[in-house]
């Protein structure tokens, strides 16, 4: 296991009130692993991420990194540590004052690397990231993303075994955003690189995570595999949050007038995991039974892991024909839920 | 010529005496405002609470130490002063005898502005540096004066054209400069015209100060 955090807690004491920002936090993430922590504004999702290099010392709990117990660290132990634990920023955080190049050299400069080496370290990193050229550029003449690309790089210097990014995308928009994630991506499938991923967008999750924390007050109320909490949330936030990524696949009000009680009509909720969803299963099953299918909504998500559809169809044929079609459909390792209610 | 007919009693040796007395007050005054006011203006701020070496003992005393010497007028503080410079400088006449009133009475003031350009680095981005392992002396040098350096300039800026100022007033203790002249040959012997002159002379250090002072802010300002 690369990290693993054991009943992390973090109590905010002040006069008029103590917030418990994070509760009880217990984590494990695998190496090479892009870990996804999602919840709602005030959750604590910050607060736990700087309680992983201590820039908030925890009120409890223990967070082990490479079997280093970051939490019992002295601080020049932990200075020496930070060198290899990576953070970007929402707002980015670079220096206004320091070209790209200084930047990225920055970090270097704290560990005590040598000129030659820097520059050869610097050079190598702003190629990586896509930005060669403008080493001599301020970050007041970068765009957003451009940024946030001089943010990686600096973060990607001491050559790191863990990346924590706060929200590295919220302040893009939506394309530039993209280019980040890809970007994250494949450092993560380059270096190995393990990588926690803090965001209020289920659509990050959806895109780079392989894994996902839901947080909610301070808890962490579902974590597993992102096609997991996808396909079955349990929680009422990882709901909240699935719906988001979808508006219309939750929407089962206009399913109502579909769902009778009828013999011959039944409505069902297909989940197409990984490669099934780029199946042509529908049209194997009009081809095999003599059934109506009636497609009432649907949708298709690319995630990490493969892509999750779901599909709401109505059948309609004979009874023992739509059993046997719900049958076939199940044997073909399509997901096959019945909806006879509307929650 | 019209300037002998408009400054008959301007002597432009003594002017340039002068001139060059003010100028070595002020620029080695700034300079020692510079060191005093930075490290007054980094203890003041470091040792706020929240921050790096937040220690609230040492803040209120560091802070009540420069709101005194503030609240002193510069004329008064000369006089308060003038028992120590013969210790302090080995003379208490000429433009070095002024050096000690200079720096104490324009570092406090800068020590302040110095603060608040501290307190204006984004926090973000000195938590950046934290996060990377940076010690405390890598942030001071690397981050906190880098980052602020437009604000500490253009704050040495006013406070070197308050000094100017301060030199004219240190003609009381027989400074020399300007302000000594002005008052010494101009006004004490009526000959207001060498007044005027002094003015002019002022007036024309102080545009210098102010234009090089923005002009290398403006440098510095990379955002
Ligand atoms: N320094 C602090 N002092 C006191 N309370 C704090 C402090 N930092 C955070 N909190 C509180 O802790 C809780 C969690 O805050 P946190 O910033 O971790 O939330 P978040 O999930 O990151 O929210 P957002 O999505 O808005 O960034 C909030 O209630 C916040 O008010
Ligand atoms: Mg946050």
């Amino acid at each position: 296991m690369m990290i693993s955090i054991k009943q992390l807690s973090k109590l905010y004491r002040m006069k008029s009130q103590n917030v418990q920002a994070v509760d009880d936090v217990t984590l494990d993430i695998k190496r090479g692993d892009i870990f996804g922590v999602i919840g709602y504004s005030g959750a604590g999702k910050s607060t736990f991420i700087r309680l992983i290099n201590r820039l908030e010392e925890p009120t409890q709990g223990q967070v082990m990194i490479n079997d280093t117990n970051i939490t019992e660290l002295s601080v020049n132990k932990l200075r020496k540590e930070r060198q290899k634990i990576g953070m970007i920023f929402q707002h980015f955080n670079l220096l206004w004052s320091r070209t790209v190049y200084e930047n990225i050299a920055f970090p270097l400069e704290i560990a005590g690397v040598t000129k030659q080496k820097r520059r050869d370290k610097v050079l190598e990193l702003i190629e990586l990231v896509g930005l060669s050229g403008r080493e001599q550029s301020y970050p007041s003449q970068l765009s957003g993303g451009q940024k946030q690309r001089v943010g990686i790089a600096r973060a990607l210097a001491n050559d790191p075994d863990v990346l924590l990014c706060d929200e590295a995308t919220s302040a893009l928009d939506p394309e530039t955003t993209d280019d980040i994630l890809n970007l994250l991506v494949s450092i993560n499938q380059k270096l190995n690189l393990t990588i926690i991923m803090i965001t209020h967008e289920m659509h990050v999750i959806q895109k780079i995570c392989h894994r996902v924390a839901v947080m909610d007050q301070g808890k962490v109320v579902e974590q597993g595999d992102v096609l997991d909490v996808f396909v079955k949330p349990q929680s009422k936030t990882a709901k909240r949050f699935v719906q988001q990524l979808n508006p219309l696949e939750h929407n089962q009000d206009s399913l109502k007038p579909f769902i009778t009680k009828e013999e011959n009509s039944e409505v069902v909720k297909l989940h197409f995991i990984g490669n099934d969803a780029k199946r042509a299963l529908i049209s194997n099953v009009l081809k095999t039974f003599d059934i109506e299918i009636n497609i009432l909504q649907g949708s298709i998500s690319p995630t990490q892991e493969g892509t999750y559809g779901t599909l709401y169809v109505e059948l309609d044929g004979n009874r023992s024909v739509i059993d046997e079609t719900i049958k076939f459909i199940q044997s073909s390792g399509v997901e096959v839920e019945v909806i006879d209610d509307v929650t | 010529m019209m300037l002998r007919d408009w400054f008959p009693n301007v002597n432009m040796d003594d002017m340039w005496t002068a001139t060059y007395e003010t100028l070595y007050m002020t620029i080695i005054s700034v300079i020692g405002t510079l060191l005093l006011g930075i490290m007054l203006g980094l203890l003041l701020f470091l040792t706020e609470r929240g921050n790096l070496l937040q220690n609230s003992m040492v803040n209120s005393a560091t802070a009540s130490v420069v709101n005194i010497f503030r609240a002193i007028p510069f004329i008064i503080l000369i006089l308060l002063l003038f028992p120590f410079t013969d210790f302090l400088m080995g003379t208490n006449r000429g433009p070095k005898a002024a050096l000690p009133a200079l720096i104490i009475g324009a570092a406090p003031f800068y020590a302040r502005l110095v603060e608040i350009a501290f307190k204006e680095v984004d926090k973000g981005v000195i938590e950046a540096a934290k996060s990377m392992g940076a010690k405390t002396h890598t942030i001071i040098f690397k981050v906190l004066l880098p980052e602020s350096m437009p604000a500490l300039i253009s704050g040495i800026t006013v406070t070197a054209i308050n000094l100017i100022s301060y030199t004219a007033m240190a003609g009381v203790i027989g400074a020399g400069g300007l302000g000594d002249l002005a008052y010494m040959k101009g006004f004490q012997r009526r000959d207001v015209d060498v007044v005027f002159a002094c003015t002019i002379f002022i007036v024309i250090i102080v545009f210098i100060f102010q234009f090089i002072g923005d002009a290398l802010s403006r440098k510095a300002d990379k955002r």
